[in-house]
């Protein structure tokens, strides 16, 4: 089979990513800016033999998927702020239990209602922080249509590894452009299916006990093993446990799988880089303008580069203080008040060289805005 | 297969207080389960949160123990995921109708096989003995220390209303009839709501004045009259039990399939 050029919507980028990646269940709820990817799914699911249903609401959505997966099913859902701000209770969930599920999050601009048609990046804390009590998270975002495609192949990729939400911070801005999609030929890209128990049925299966490598198998629920599923802390077996000792190596467990391995996790790119004495950190839409204007820089001779993160959480620590460490100044460019910046002045060994350079106003920041942030820093006024 | 081999019983004894009813419906459940003759391994059962959201964990079959609320919309995607599988899904009063209560209504509207339970003791249970929204008015609970005056839904109209195709009312009193509507409800193709009227001596009981589970149970023997019955015409305030509503209606999973075959087939 070929590959298939499209010209698309970021949304159905993400949309042909699922499928691709073996999607079998979708539910969702009607929000802006993220509704074409379930009104495409609509379409595209029962022709492949999937399920998709319309929930009654966002929390309805989280749990559906949740059931889904539980029985065997690529699942996913989509929304956007105020959906995102509902499902947070069922994604902890889905983080206690170990359900293996993809939640999109093309954002838009918030507090609350905030900005439902505008451009945005606020979310960056809330996927990570959003729901309550310690864990862990995998947040990926993409600053083009191919990558919108490739993230979306990968959640559903690391969901299944760490049986884990993974979750996709797309933005308005990337949901909505349309530009060229290459959907690759079957078995180019690794597609990661299920781990599932080689246990046969009547043998006392273990849902819940890690095999020597960290992962653990599962059984579909309704199949051949019968386990208990339950948000409260719990055993090997999945029942409700008060032990101290199964409290606090549970707790671990759902932290450490993500955090241990966050070299596999991981994902970047970097976008004139070689030698850079000034280095852009940026994601998803920022991203373009960042990368736009390094190109024109590069042309002039001006030794000025993007690292462009395609994974946010588990936040990558070493990599972003390796790549940033020979630069006389790191400029993060988001479309917040600085989540990220926080994240890079934290990671870096000399954070007083790491500024922002954002817009919070639901336009898209440009290379000229960004230019401005460039100027000050290098002393050379507004 | 024998009663005790749906249950685990190194669970046991139960957590449900003395004299509490949900153990007695756990009962009717089992021998109903039994009596259709289902194997363990075709059912699940998805609960919420609260006392009667721990019955999933005694019961031998794929259990779900969920959140406040959410046992019916994750019941939902493990149906429409594997429809040949029976999903149970017992709730409590608050459970189902207040912080699920949009749930309920919409798999209701959706008609979607599931078994809802709604063990009814008119009070939140587990936090210490709030008001539900089943309490209904003057009623005394630790959140309305002067009685309450909201006022409460009827499951049953609702339930009709809202779409349900097999709705049934019974109590844990009434251990036998209980158990046979709730046979009917299983076998039932569509969504079905059994709300049983179950006590909580502990909390319902203690503040408002009505003794022990014994004088508890003999209320709800007392207050309530088979629907059709010469007692309920005469008394018009008694509690109708028995099937309100067992219709042959379309029924979401089924409906969903036969999508996937018409679109599967203009594709081929």
């Amino acid at each position: 089979m070929n590959n298939t050029i499209k010209f698309v919507q970021g949304n159905e980028a993400c949309v042909e990513g699922a499928l691709y990646a073996g999607i079998d269940f979708f539910a969702g709820y009607p929000i802006t800016p993220s509704t074409e990817i379930m009104e495409l799914l609509a379409a595209r699911l029962p022709e492949r033999g999937g399920k998709f249903i319309q929930m009654e609401d966002e929390i309805a959505s989280m749990c559906a998927i949740i059931g889904a997966s539980l029985t065997g099913r690529k699942a996913m859902t989509a929304t956007s702020g105020p959906g995102f701000s509902l499902k947070q209770e069922a994604i902890g969930y889905a983080c206690m239990t170990e359900i293996p599920c993809v939640i999109a999050n093309v954002q838009r601009g918030g507090p609350s209602t905030g900005n439902p048609t505008h451009v945005s990046q606020g979310d960056v804390n809330q996927a990570r922080w959003g729901t309550h009590g310690d864990h862990s998270i995998i947040a990926l975002t993409a600053s083009n249509h191919q990558d919108v495609f490739e993230m979306t192949v990968d959640a559903f990729n690391l969901a299944e590894t760490y049986r884990t939400p993974v979750i996709l911070l797309f933005d308005e801005a990337e949901g909505h452009m349309r530009e060229k999609l290459v959907v690759p030929a079957e078995g180019e890209l690794e597609v990661v299916s299920r781990l599932r128990t080689s246990l046969g049925r009547d043998v006392d299966y273990h849902p819940y006990l890690p095999r020597e490598d960290g992962r653990l198998p599962m059984s579909d629920f309704g199949g051949e093993h019968r386990f208990n599923v339950t948000g409260l802390f719990h055993d090997m077996w999945g029942f409700p446990s008060n032990n101290p000792k199964v409290i606090r190596e549970l707790l671990r467990h759902i932290v450490d799988k993500i955090e241990n391995n966050v070299h596999e996790i991981t994902r970047y790119k970097e976008h004139y880089m070689e030698g850079a004495e000034y280095v852009m950190v940026s994601y998803g839409s920022s991203a373009r303008s960042a990368i736009h204007l390094a190109k024109a820089r590069r042309a002039r001779g001006e030794k000025i580069g993007v690292l462009e993160l395609q994974s946010i959480w588990p936040f990558p620590v070493e990599m972003v203080r390796e790549k940033c460490a020979g630069a006389k100044a790191v400029l993060v460019v988001e479309m917040n008040l600085g989540q990220v910046a926080a994240q890079v002045k934290a990671a870096v060994t000399e954070p007083e060289r790491v500024f922002l350079a954002n817009r919070i106003d639901g336009k898209l920041i440009t290379p000229e805005d960004i230019k401005i942030y460039i100027r000050v820093i290098q002393g050379r006024g507004v | 297969m024998a009663v005790k081999d749906y249950l685990r019983q190194r669970f046991f004894p139960h957590m449900w207080c003395p004299g509490c009813g949900h153990g007695t419906i756990l009962n009717s459940l089992i021998r109903a389960i039994e009596g259709l003759e289902l194997k363990p391994h075709e059912i699940v059962m998805t609960s919420g949160i609260g006392c009667s959201a721990r019955i999933s964990g005694y019961v031998n079959v794929h259990s779900l123990h969920t959140m406040h609320g959410r046992a019916l919309a994750c019941a939902t995607g493990v149906k429409l995921s594997r429809p040949h599988l029976k999903v149970l899904v017992p709730m409590g009063d608050g459970d189902a109708l207040a912080i699920g209560g949009n749930h309920f209504i919409h798999a209701a509207r959706r008609n979607i096989d599931l078994t809802a339970i709604v063990m009814n003791n008119r009070i939140y249970g587990m936090t210490g003995g709030q008001f539900s929204p089943l309490s209904g008015v003057g009623i005394k609970a630790t959140t309305a220390p002067f009685t309450t005056i909201d006022n409460s839904f009827d499951v049953v109209e609702l339930a009709k209303a809202a779409g349900a195709s097999f709705v049934a009312r019974s109590t844990a009193f009434h251990v036998k009839e209980c158990k046979d509507i709730l046979k009917k409800a299983i076998e039932h193709k569509g969504f079905s709501v059994v709300e049983i009227l179950s006590q909580c001596p502990t909390h319902y009981g203690r503040k408002n004045k009505e003794g022990d589970a014994a004088s508890m149970l003999e209320f709800q023997k007392k207050m309530t009259a088979k629907i059709g019955s010469k007692a309920l015409q005469e008394n018009p305030n008694l509690i109708a039990r028995g099937i309100f509503v067992d219709l042959d209606k379309a029924e979401y999973c089924t409906e969903y399939e036969k999508i996937i075959d018409s679109v599967m087939k203009e594709k081929v």
